[in-house]
């Protein structure tokens, strides 16, 4: 093989990645393996395996850049038949692992099918959307709805909060960039403001407590605020240059709970402070823009909607756990993309990115 | 065409669509810029202390405590280092789960158990308490590879006190043990509480008692990581630490007692209960302090366990009992050469001053009998002493008068407390009309003096009670021609570092104005006492002059909370036996008192052991083999006492 070969086969291979995307996510995935060999100090093993997830998801989201975005249509119902399914096993026969029941035994491994979901209903929604897409009533976003509210109630009784949260808002970009009245989003938005106390009434005792306990975490030091409490210490403790990489003490004596999943954001802003933070910041951002952009650029009503509910899912992501580690939310079980210790969310957002690169790739080619 | 312009708009809302979402992104991003860097920069140095304070704790370094050694530097209490399993009761949600795991790895005795659960009960406050002490390096290893299964469980590496010696001068020595919520207080009171903080232990009694401040030493300070589980992470020096404050150990305490008098005298006891004070009569200092029986201090130092608490506790012979320093004792005939001395001082009787003794006393309506029934004769005041004559003295009693014989003879010190530096002795009593007044308040009818008390009191009975503490400074005072000084245990403080001494220098406490011929003249007679007295048969042979007094204590009636099985009570009724003596008679180098309960004549029982004693100090000799209990018959022929 002479170098010109081995360029030509390299620049087929790499034909359908988007630089910029590509680049932004190897510098998210940079910084966050080194956090987490802080983070995992104690327990080594975590980084290899996470090494292996990130080859594993890489190579998932290069081939699903290599799809065509027809192919993500075509496929969609199935695919959310299929993971409905799949969550209505959960029900019934999934396995409970820390008090919910998430997981699905496949035999030879188990999986989670909230998790899938989260790609499962934009595809369906974006679909919906897109067959309608001529005439879009009133009918019309009341079926995205009831086809929102299903999986989304099902995954909340797991109870999966945070997967939850994750699969509605996605679904809600989806009915959002789709053209929902902007009077019916003030509507719902007044209607949501105008029942919180009836919510509040509705709420569980723990529910509230929860909901207290982030506007003063020092109520319940040891119980739910102490997470609060001391990821937010780790955070502040970081001040503007950080402790250092793997020089943070709340870190390294293990105050910070779930320190290599949810709240690894406390152990990254420990250790590389606010300078580290804001460059965590400028890289998500310019993901996000890099996907919105994508998204604006998309050829077909359908591609459109997808790219801008993937992007927006991956926001909620950064913003849900930045937020809660940092004091500002409530404690959900949201990890941090491309950095929190996990190998199912991992892929899921690489298949999501993958996604984007293929309807970045194929814009051209279905404009007729 | 009309579709494309559609297409067109449709496009359009759908740009202002992402473009709302995009503003909400940034709008997002910068509520959290906003967020860290109020966390960051504006609460950066608050989070910073908490962070800190999370990381750090300080630990108390306990400093070694001084060592406890005799005037020649037998070492009678010292420190070595062992490992323990402490177990941290608030982090240890099972405790007898726990328990029963651990006993799995290590041998944990049922004694180990009722120990720990008795100190559970008395130290309500504390939440570390050791399980098992002095481990082997085979548990500590076990344990240390299976500490993570353990929350709350650690190994501790600790200085222990250990009482060598055991037994042998276990009273004055006195022991430490763990410190309970009384030792709190008095830490506080006085204000030591930070130096407390890493000392489990403390002196309870005796010289470890007295002396605690001495021997204690300065805790020291070392700043160490914790973990979130409170668990010190050595040498994880995450960020640097303040460097440590080395702690200051506590000095040695010298003491002027001579350990191989010491065992000397508890040998030359047997089998037999009492008590025994060699005094260095030219300074105060303490050569042999007796308490007979003793018991293991050792037993005490981690907590004693219920079963050896209960043997010492409620045992008839009251090994806890220091008899030397709270024992009170009727002085008996030891009594009579300071009524002498106050009879010549007060011009009462002269040496050659002679009675007639027919064997008692007659006042008013009593007779008071002498032990010789038939009387000893003619008896002038040398006699008296050295025949040890009741008659005489009840006689001369009569003459004196209790408030004379109060206010003399309490000038040696009877009655009060000498200041020896060990806590808790008793004062005793020095009968007269005052004392008598003061004593019944609460009994009117009891508070009248009838001079017919006056007479027992004479011969040292009656209401008279000492400490033997009291008895000994009294010969040795009286040996020392009236200059009284404190007696004391300690010679000197040293520092362990710089090898400085602080001298408990002794204190002459007063000097008694006696008459020198009056003086010289009871000496005399104390002489004759061992020469072709009481204590003849005793001294025979000695290569040294002795003054001694031989004495015998009724032991009137049992004290009402005292209960003994009905085998002991015949023995327990039996008088106590006592002698008092000093030598060499020309220049005392020591002088002591003996006692030795239930034993009978003094002459019989106590005379031997202050002869053992004697020749051991002044002649090295050696008390070769433990001496047979004292004669448990009265023997006519060895007539007064």
């Amino acid at each position: 093989m002479t170098t010109a070969t081995i360029r030509q086969l390299l620049e087929r291979f790499a034909a359908k990645i988007d630089g910029p995307l590509i680049a932004i996510v190897l510098c998210i995935i940079a910084l966050g393996l080194a956090t987490l060999y802080s983070a995992a100090y104690q327990a080594p093993a975590r980084f290899g395996a996470q090494a292996l997830n990130t080859l594993l998801a890489l190579i998932l989201m290069w081939a699903a850049a290599q799809v065509h975005p027809q192919v993500f249509m075509r496929i969609a119902v199935p695919v959310f038949i299929a993971v409905l399914l799949m969550l209505v096993g959960v029900a019934l026969f999934g396995d409970v692992r820390n008090g919910a029941r998430r997981w699905l035994p496949l035999g030879f491994a188990s999986i989670q099918p909230s998790e899938l979901m989260k790609l499962a209903m934009p595809l369906l929604l974006a679909r919906y959307f897109h067959r309608h897409e001529s005439a879009l009533r009133f009918r019309e976003f009341a079926v995205a709805f009831v086809i929102l509210a299903v999986p989304t109630a099902m995954i909340a009784r797991q109870p999966d909060l945070g997967t939850a949260l994750l699969v509605a808002a996605a679904g809600l970009y989806v009915i959002f960039l789709a053209g929902l009245p902007w009077k019916v989003i003030a509507a719902g938005i007044t209607a949501v403001l105008a029942s919180l106390p009836i919510l509040w009434g509705v709420l569980h005792d723990y529910q509230r407590r929860r909901f207290l306990t982030l506007l003063d975490p020092s109520s319940d030091p040891l119980g739910a605020g102490y997470h609060i409490i001391q990821s937010t210490i780790a955070v502040g403790s970081g001040g503007i240059t950080g402790k250092g990489w793997l020089e943070g003490t709340q870190t390294h004596l293990e105050f910070i709970p779930e320190r290599a999943t949810d709240f690894i954001f406390a152990v990254y802003s420990e250790e590389f402070g606010l300078i580290g933070a804001t460059i965590l910041l400028v890289l998500y951002l310019a993901l996000i823009m890099r996907g919105l952009m994508i998204s604006a650029n998309a050829p077909t009503f359908f591609t459109r909607l997808l790219a801008g509910s993937i992007t927006l899912t991956f926001f909620t992501y950064a913003v849900v756990n930045m937020g809660m580690v940092s004091g500002l939310l409530p404690v959900v079980g949201v990890p941090l993309p491309f950095i929190s210790y996990g190998g199912t969310s991992l892929i899921t957002l690489s298949l999501g990115i993958g996604m984007l690169m293929s309807i970045q790739h194929h814009r051209t080619l279905v404009q007729t | 065409m009309k579709e494309l312009k559609n297409v067109r708009r449709e496009l359009h809302y759908f740009q202002v669509r992402l473009g709302v979402a995009g503003a909400l992104v940034l709008g997002a991003f910068a509520v959290l810029f906003g967020r860290f860097f109020y966390l960051q920069v504006i609460q950066h140095d608050y989070y910073d202390t908490k962070a800190e304070d999370n990381r750090i704790s300080i630990v108390p370094i306990q400093p070694n405590r001084g060592l406890i050694l005799d005037r020649k530097g037998v070492v009678l209490a010292r420190n070595y280092s062992a490992y323990t399993l402490e177990l941290t009761l608030s982090k240890i949600p099972d405790l007898e789960g726990t328990i029963k795991s651990l006993g799995t790895l290590v041998d944990i005795q049922p004694r180990d158990r009722r120990r720990f659960q008795k100190l559970r009960e008395e130290s309500k406050g504390q939440d570390n308490l050791p399980l098992k002490t002095r481990l082997t390096d085979e548990e500590v290893a076990v344990l240390a590879v299976n500490r993570y299964r353990f929350p709350g469980v650690d190994i501790k590496g600790r200085l222990f006190r250990q009482y060598p010696l055991g037994e042998q001068a276990s009273h004055i020595v006195g022991y430490i043990s763990r410190i309970d919520d009384r030792d709190v207080d008095k830490i506080e009171e006085s204000d030591q509480a930070g130096n407390y903080k890493g000392t489990d232990h403390i002196g309870k009694t005796g010289l470890e008692q007295s002396y605690e401040q001495a021997l204690h030493g300065t805790t020291g300070f070392e700043q160490v990581e914790t973990d979130a589980s409170g668990r010190i992470v050595r040498g994880a020096n995450v960020r640097a630490l303040a460097p440590r404050t080395p702690p200051v150990p506590g000095n040695n305490l010298v003491l002027t007692l001579d350990m191989g008098l010491q065992e000397a005298a508890e040998r030359a006891f047997g089998e037999n209960r009492g008590a025994l004070v060699a005094i260095e009569p030219s300074t105060g200092g303490i050569l042999a302090f007796v308490s007979k029986p003793g018991y293991d201090p050792n037993l005490f130092i981690d907590g004693i366990d219920p079963a050896n608490w209960d043997a010492l506790n409620n045992s008839p012979d009251h090994p806890l009992n220091n008899r030397a320093l709270t024992g009170l004792y009727p002085p008996g005939s030891t009594f009579k050469p300071y009524m002498a001395l106050a009879a010549l001082e007060l011009g009462k009787r002269t040496p050659t001053q002679t009675i007639f003794d027919p064997g008692y006393f007659i006042f008013g309506n009593n007779r008071f009998r002498d032990d010789k029934a038939d009387g000893h004769g003619y008896v002038d005041m040398y006699k008296s002493i050295v025949v040890s004559c009741d008659t005489y003295y009840y006689n001369l009693a009569n003459d004196l008068g209790i408030d004379n014989m109060a206010h003399f003879i309490g000038q040696f010190g009877f009655g009060a407390k000498t200041g020896i530096d060990v806590e808790g002795e008793f004062v005793g009593v020095l009968p007269s009309p005052e004392w008598k007044l003061k004593r019944f308040k609460s009994a009117p009818a009891q508070q009248k003096w009838f001079p017919g008390e006056t007479i027992s009191v004479g011969i040292g009975q009656g209401y008279n009670s000492y400490t033997p503490l009291q008895l000994a400074q009294a010969v040795a005072t009286l040996a020392n021609d009236g200059v009284m000084y404190r007696p004391h245990f300690v010679d000197y403080i040293q520092n362990p570092i710089t090898g400085e001494r602080k001298y408990v220098a002794p204190q002459p406490l007063k000097t008694i104005p006696l008459k020198a011929k009056n003086l010289e003249f009871v000496k005399h007679a104390m002489i004759g006492v061992n020469k072709e007295g009481t204590g003849a048969r005793a001294f025979a042979g000695a290569a040294y002059v002795s003054a001694g007094k031989t004495g015998t204590a009724q032991v009137v009636a049992l004290k009402k909370d005292e209960k003994y099985s009905e085998a002991n009570v015949d023995e327990r009724l039996r008088d106590h036996a006592l002698f008092i003596a000093f030598a060499p008679a020309d220049d005392p180098k020591i002088a002591l008192a003996v006692l030795v309960e239930n034993a009978g004549f003094g002459a019989r029982a106590a005379a031997p052991v202050a002869r053992k004693v004697l020749d051991f100090y002044l002649l090295g000799k050696g008390v070769d083999k433990p001496a047979a209990p004292a004669p448990k018959l009265r023997d006519d022929d060895d007539g007064d006492d």
